[in-house]
């Protein structure tokens, strides 16, 4: 904040703190020191005072001493030479009879943050560690951390580490758990403080003492314990058990996380304990804080990835108050489209109705969206609820309707009449290029059941000189060519003025490309135009999809008691620009895509179709794949072999090159009986199958490749899926480490054994890759 | 771990700063600012994040209260320790305003020094702080004529004085140190109601949040005693009593609660700390012992000129002897009104039309149990369609109830032991606000 007659202050109190008459009555002095600090929290520049206030210092008013201090730590990295004289005074108040004034020295000048002061301070910081007050350890112990953090790559003095170990038995329960954070800090490096089993055993039982914060800590540090028995591992599980449901959300949140970090292989202990801490976190959703409010529905949010069932009894719950804030209303509109079911899911409309509405516009556009997302599996009662509010004739929610039905009408082809019939009319309420999109792609692919459809996209027409979004005129040029192939005979005339239009005078290149690829494509004839751009007009796979399989725990368990569930609701509620539906499935996928149409990675699946425009927003790695350029089997054979002789040539330059991975994916056995529809899998998300081995032998084999894109360079990926059946008997042709593996699980899914090739090198890649395969392995595989 | 903590007023003038770890660029605090203004509306999100910089907010009387911290923080424990900072604040300087925060801005940085070390959070007991913290605070309580009507003629106590008005509570923890301040002990019993109501009037959904708080003046007391109703039952399963019993369905207690008396005779018993502190949480869900106090009878229709009819029945179902204060009920009108005019049934509620709510507020401010108002309201909405009745939405009725706890949750005494050799004051407050209270027509 500017701060008008800054300096005029600064001379005055200059003035008035050397003066003799101000020092001797110590009222007076402490109040013109309080009026120095209150000009620097305004953001006055005062370190022209720092002589003044060093004498100041030395006082026996603690009240001033501590405001001192604070404006020395302030300005003593401007005035390194200056703060030499403090010293002295701190020093000799270390030696103070009184606790406080001890504390308060030592943890300033460790606050100073002079790297020449250091060795001034080490002695006091000794001292301070076996001092007979538990206030003056405290600050002794924190004050080696910063003293470490001040001369990074110095030595660690190992004396300081073992003296820090055994303060962990201070009776001081902080002292204790201070002694956690310093030796975390100056042994970064090796990984932090080493918690073995008498460590772990001490903190456990000393857990009582700390106040909610120490506990938080141990039980923070305590995930880096790998219990050696199962015996330990539930001693150690029954004596948390108390803190699972604590109802201080806080200790209830760390110790979930470190439930999760032990039972890491056991997931049926997993589960019970999420099942064990819905009751606390359902109670944080009641809290009086609205920011605590908004924690707890994140993680429970996240839980419900793993345990899709577990707030079902108390839907209720999760209805909107009227003047929460709209992060929370979003959230939990959310949740609430995960817990529909037949029983509930009248009321929950009901309620999603209230929403749509609502004065915020976010808060109405996700309320509609959550009406399109429960329309794939209840589309009568949605349409009905939707076609209702296109009669409000307000532009917002127009919008949002027009764009939920587009999504939904990809869901579920079954739809198309009743959006049909609802779209009349709409175009003159549109305002925003979003809604219009939509409309526009509605019309053209199911142009035929909309009498008016000509009519509209004439009125588009006319005004397209005015249009400024690229985007409605690239949508329009592809809705008027779609319904001139069903329509000829209306839409001649005005096909002919909007291509003219776009190639003659159009600005905008995309837009112009798009108008001369039209053009040469009608050249080329009707039946090549048709098989271009009549493709798919829905794709109900997406909507199967949506009753998506549980995540296992370990995928989001590390992210739980972070700031990343909260984040992630704030990038997607930005996310508000969508693309057509079917852009998605013929642009280049990209992973972030991929896995929110699968919904696996994340915790709210979107409505199904988002959006390849999305992802510039989104911060995850853009990998793209790509089916282009296409490979030809006998050149996939061909780089199959080349790459494989590499590794034996022990070429060092030219296996950098290249990457080899091997990895273990679990599918059901059923997939290699039906190989188109594995094919039509990876073909979705731009994987090209080249060859099978018939189904039911063994070994059992599939060849494929793609191309990723994005990420520094582009690389071109090749891969195997093999599965070798009960009977292991590989021929010698392959190498050892191919030898595949399997396991028939009780569950009857097998391990399949992906072998990848990529040139260039990309490891990050095929890390995206992988999980992609996965995903789509899974997906399959729990159909 | 906390790096940097700054308190900003709602206009963005930064109250305060402290960097814990010597790591923070210059202009943390405009970074912030710059976010908080480019996003539309009051509401930016809870965090927020720039490269390696994650900024954690909660809002409290009207300022941010934000905390820096890195990318693996458990936000559970930076939220209650800004709630708990918070808390603190109000204890020590006797209010929360953005005023009371510059007055006494030395005292908060004094706690700040003793509560964070580092970044790390060292304690936030206020019997602990009590011991470090020397700055006394500046009570910024402007001068008000109500304070002298509790004085009678003469300077006797009046009737008045046996009724503790609202805001004898607010006030500093340390004053009594040399102001010789009355001690006294609040324990106070506040709910929340959240309660939908269908368009037929059929109870949809009806949740309760209620916390015990104790807030306590006295320098020298050892325990307190607080008794509950004695058929208080807990869970789905358990009676006690007969018939007429107070039920909750989950309580869960500070960690300084003795609860050895509790389950026989539902007795807690503590050693309060200075300052205020929440004894016990409880909720119960869907089954109120009681109706739910308001009812609505809504009438809308459209009138020949167009004009949007809103005729509005509104009854207390309180017991006679309770009242509700400061009701208001907010009824969403189609977007386009453009006027209101009114038909209220007592001239000291009023009506307004808000636009940008998008709402009528009807303001009630006193309504007793047993008795019902009504209000006629006539809208000038262009363009009114049929569609637009559906935007006649919910109504959204805010309210306080007090002496009155939805639950039927009582204190029946308030021990402290040992006996106080100074005269001490003990209030016993119990209040029900509306979370939310919709009502669909």
């Amino acid at each position: 904040m500017p701060y008008l007659g800054g300096e005029e202050t600064v001379r005055e109190l200059k003035r008035a703190l050397s003066n003799p008459n101000v020092q001797s009555e110590p009222l007076r002095y402490r109040n013109t020191v309080l009026r120095v600090v209150r000009a620097m929290s305004q953001g006055v520049n005062v370190s022209g005072l720092f002589s003044e206030m060093v004498k100041a210092c030395a006082t026996v008013d603690v009240v001033q001493k501590k405001l001192v201090y604070m404006f020395l730590c302030s300005y003593a990295s401007l005035n390194p030479e200056l703060s030499l004289l403090v010293i002295n005074t701190l020093r000799k108040d270390c030696q103070d009879p009184n606790p406080m004034v001890r504390s308060l020295a030592l943890r300033n000048m460790s606050n100073l943050r002079l790297p020449s002061l250091v060795e001034y301070v080490e002695q006091p910081l000794t001292a301070g560690l076996r001092d007979r007050a538990a206030c003056v350890r405290r600050v002794a112990v924190l004050g080696w951390a910063k003293l470490y953090n001040l001369q990074p790559g110095s030595d660690i003095d190992a004396a300081v580490v073992n003296e820090l170990y055994s303060l962990l038995r201070d009776p001081d329960p902080v002292v204790m758990v201070n002694c956690l954070r310093a030796l975390d800090e100056i042994l970064k490096e090796e990984g932090g403080v080493v918690i073995n089993k008498p460590i772990t055993h001490h903190l456990l039982n000393r857990m009582k003492e700390c106040d909610v914060w120490g506990q938080c800590e141990v039980l923070r540090v305590l995930q880096r314990y790998r219990p050696q028995s199962d015996d330990e591992l539930f001693d150690i599980l029954s004596l948390l058990d108390a803190s699972l449901v604590s109802s201080n959300p806080p200790v209830m949140a760390a110790t979930l996380s470190l439930f999760l970090s032990l039972c890491a292989d056991l997931p049926a202990v997993s589960q019970a304990a999420l099942e064990r801490v819905s009751a606390p976190l359902l109670a944080a959703c009641g809290s009086g804080s609205r920011e605590m409010r908004f924690t707890a529905l994140c993680h429970i949010q996240l839980l419900m990835r793993s345990v899709p069932g577990l707030m079902g009894p108390h839907f209720k719950r999760f209805f909107c108050g009227y003047a929460e804030p709209a992060y929370i209303k979003q959230r939990k509109m959310q949740i609430m489209v995960e817990l529909v079911n037949d029983e509930n899911v009248s009321m929950l409309l009901d309620e999603l109705k209230g929403y749509c509405t609502d004065v915020n516009t976010d808060t109405a556009q996700a309320a509609i969206t959550a009406i399109g997302r429960i329309g794939c599996s209840y589309s009568d009662r949605c349409l009905e609820i939707l076609t209702g509010l296109l009669g409000l004739k307000q532009d917002h929610i127009t919008s949002a309707v027009v764009q939920t039905m587009r999504d939904l009408v990809w869901v579920c082809p079954q739809c198309s009449d009743t959006v049909c019939s609802a779209l009349e009319g709409c175009e003159e309420t549109l305002q925003d290029s979003q809604g219009r999109q939509a409309l526009l792609w509605l019309l053209g692919v199911y142009g035929e059941g909309v009498s008016s459809a000509p009519y509209t996209l004439e009125v588009f027409i006319d005004g397209v000189k005015s249009e400024v979004s690229s985007g409605v005129k690239m949508e329009l040029l592809t809705a008027i060519v779609r319904l001139f192939l069903t329509r000829p005979a209306e839409t001649q005339d005005m096909l002919g003025r909007l291509l003219h239009y776009c190639i003659e005078e159009e600005t905008d290149m995309c837009v112009r490309d798009l108008a001369l690829l039209y053009y040469h494509l009608l050249k080329c004839g009707i039946e090549e135009t048709r098989n271009v751009l009549q493709g798919r007009r829905s794709d109900p796979s997406l909507g199967v999809l949506i009753g998506r399989p549980a995540d296992p725990i370990n995928q989001w368990a590390c992210s739980f008691n972070t700031l990343e569930p909260l984040k992630k609701g704030a990038t997607e509620t930005q996310t508000a620009s969508r693309g057509s539906p079917e852009h998605e499935a013929s642009k280049p996928k990209t992973v972030v895509d991929l896995s929110e149409t699968l919904g696996c990675s994340h915790v709210h699946a979107d409505p199904p179709d988002q959006h390849s425009d999305s992802t510039a927003e989104l911060p995850a790695t853009p990998l793209t794949l790509s089916l282009s350029p296409t490979i030809s089997p006998e050149e996939f054979e061909r780089m199959w072999l080349q790459c494989h002789s590499l590794p034996s040539e022990q070429d060092a330059e030219e296996s950098k090159d290249f990457l080899q991975t091997e990895k273990e994916i679990r599918c059901s056995a059923m997939l290699q009986r039906s190989p188109q529809i594995l094919q039509a899998a990876m073909q979705l998300v731009n994987i090209q199958t080249l060859a099978f081995t018939p189904p039911c032998t063994l070994p059992w084999r599939v060849f494929f490749y793609t191309h990723t894109a994005g990420t520094p360079a582009s690389s071109l990926i090749l891969g195997e899926l093999l599965y070798a059946g009960e009977a292991d008997h590989q021929p010698a042709a392959k190498k050892d480490d191919e030898e595949a593996e399997r396991k028939v699980d009780e569950d009857g899914q097998v391990e399949v054994k992906v072998t990848l090739k990529q040139q260039p090198k990309d490891e990050k890649a095929v890390g995206a890759f992988l999980s992609v395969l996965g995903t789509v392995l899974h997906t399959l595989s729990t159909e | 771990m906390i790096r940097q903590f700054f308190i900003l007023s709602s206009k963005g003038d930064p109250l305060l700063f402290k960097d814990f770890r010597g790591e923070a660029g210059d202009d943390v605090v405009n970074v912030f600012y710059r976010r908080v203004t480019a996003l539309p509306g009051d509401q930016p999100p809870v965090v927020m994040a720039l490269r390696d910089l994650h900024f954690l907010h909660v809002r409290q009387a009207g300022l941010y209260w934000v905390a820096t911290t890195t990318a693996d923080a458990s936000p559970f424990t930076v939220i209650e320790f800004l709630n708990r900072l918070a808390a603190l604040v109000k204890d020590y300087c006797g209010g929360l305003s953005e005023k009371s925060v510059q007055m006494n801005f030395a005292l908060i940085y004094e706690l700040l020094d003793e509560v964070l070390d580092y970044g790390y959070i060292q304690t936030t007991s206020s019997d602990m702080l009590r011991n470090f913290l020397q700055s006394e605070a500046v009570s910024s309580r402007p001068f008000s004529l109500f304070d002298l009507s509790n004085v009678g003629l003469f300077g006797a106590d009046t009737q008045q004085s046996k009724v503790a008005p609202s805001s004898a509570a607010a006030r500093p923890i340390q004053a009594g140190r040399e102001q010789g301040g009355r001690s006294e002990i609040f324990v106070d019993v506040v709910e929340r109601m959240s309660v939908v109501v269908g368009s037929n009037g059929v109870l949809m959904k009806a949740d309760v949040e209620g916390e015990i708080r104790v807030k306590c003046f006295m320098p020298s007391c050892s325990e307190i005693r607080i008794g509950l109703n004695e058929e208080l039952s807990i869970g789905k399963s358990q009676l006690r009593g007969y018939g007429a019993a107070v039920r909750v369905d989950r309580c869960s207690f500070h960690q300084g609660v003795r609860l050895d008396e509790f389950d026989s005779h539902r007795i807690l018993r503590l050693c309060p700390s200075q300052g205020e502190q929440t004894v016990m949480q409880y909720q119960l869900t869907d089954d109120l012992p009681t109706a739910p106090p308001f009812r609505l009878f809504p009438t809308v229709e459209r009138d020949g000129t167009g004009r949007l009819i809103l005729f509005l029945k509104l009854r207390c179902d309180l017991p006679p002897k309770s009242s509700a204060v400061n009701v208001c009920a907010s009824v969403p009108v189609p977007k386009g009104a453009v006027s209101l005019s009114q038909e209220l049934s007592s001239p000291d509620q009023s009506a307004e039309l808000q636009l940008q709510n998008r709402a009528v507020a009807w303001q009630i401010p006193r309504l007793a149990g047993g008795t019902q108002l009504s209000a006629l309201f006539k809208l000038d909405v262009p363009g009114l369609s049929s569609a637009s009745m559906l935007e006649v939405g919910p109504v959204g009725l805010s309210f306080e109830l007090p002496k009155f706890t939805a639950t039927g949750l009582q204190i029946r005494f308030l021990r402290l032991s040992p006996v106080q050799p100074a005269p001490s004051q003990r209030w016993v407050r119990y209040v029900t606000h509306s979370d939310s209270y919709s009502i669909r027509i």
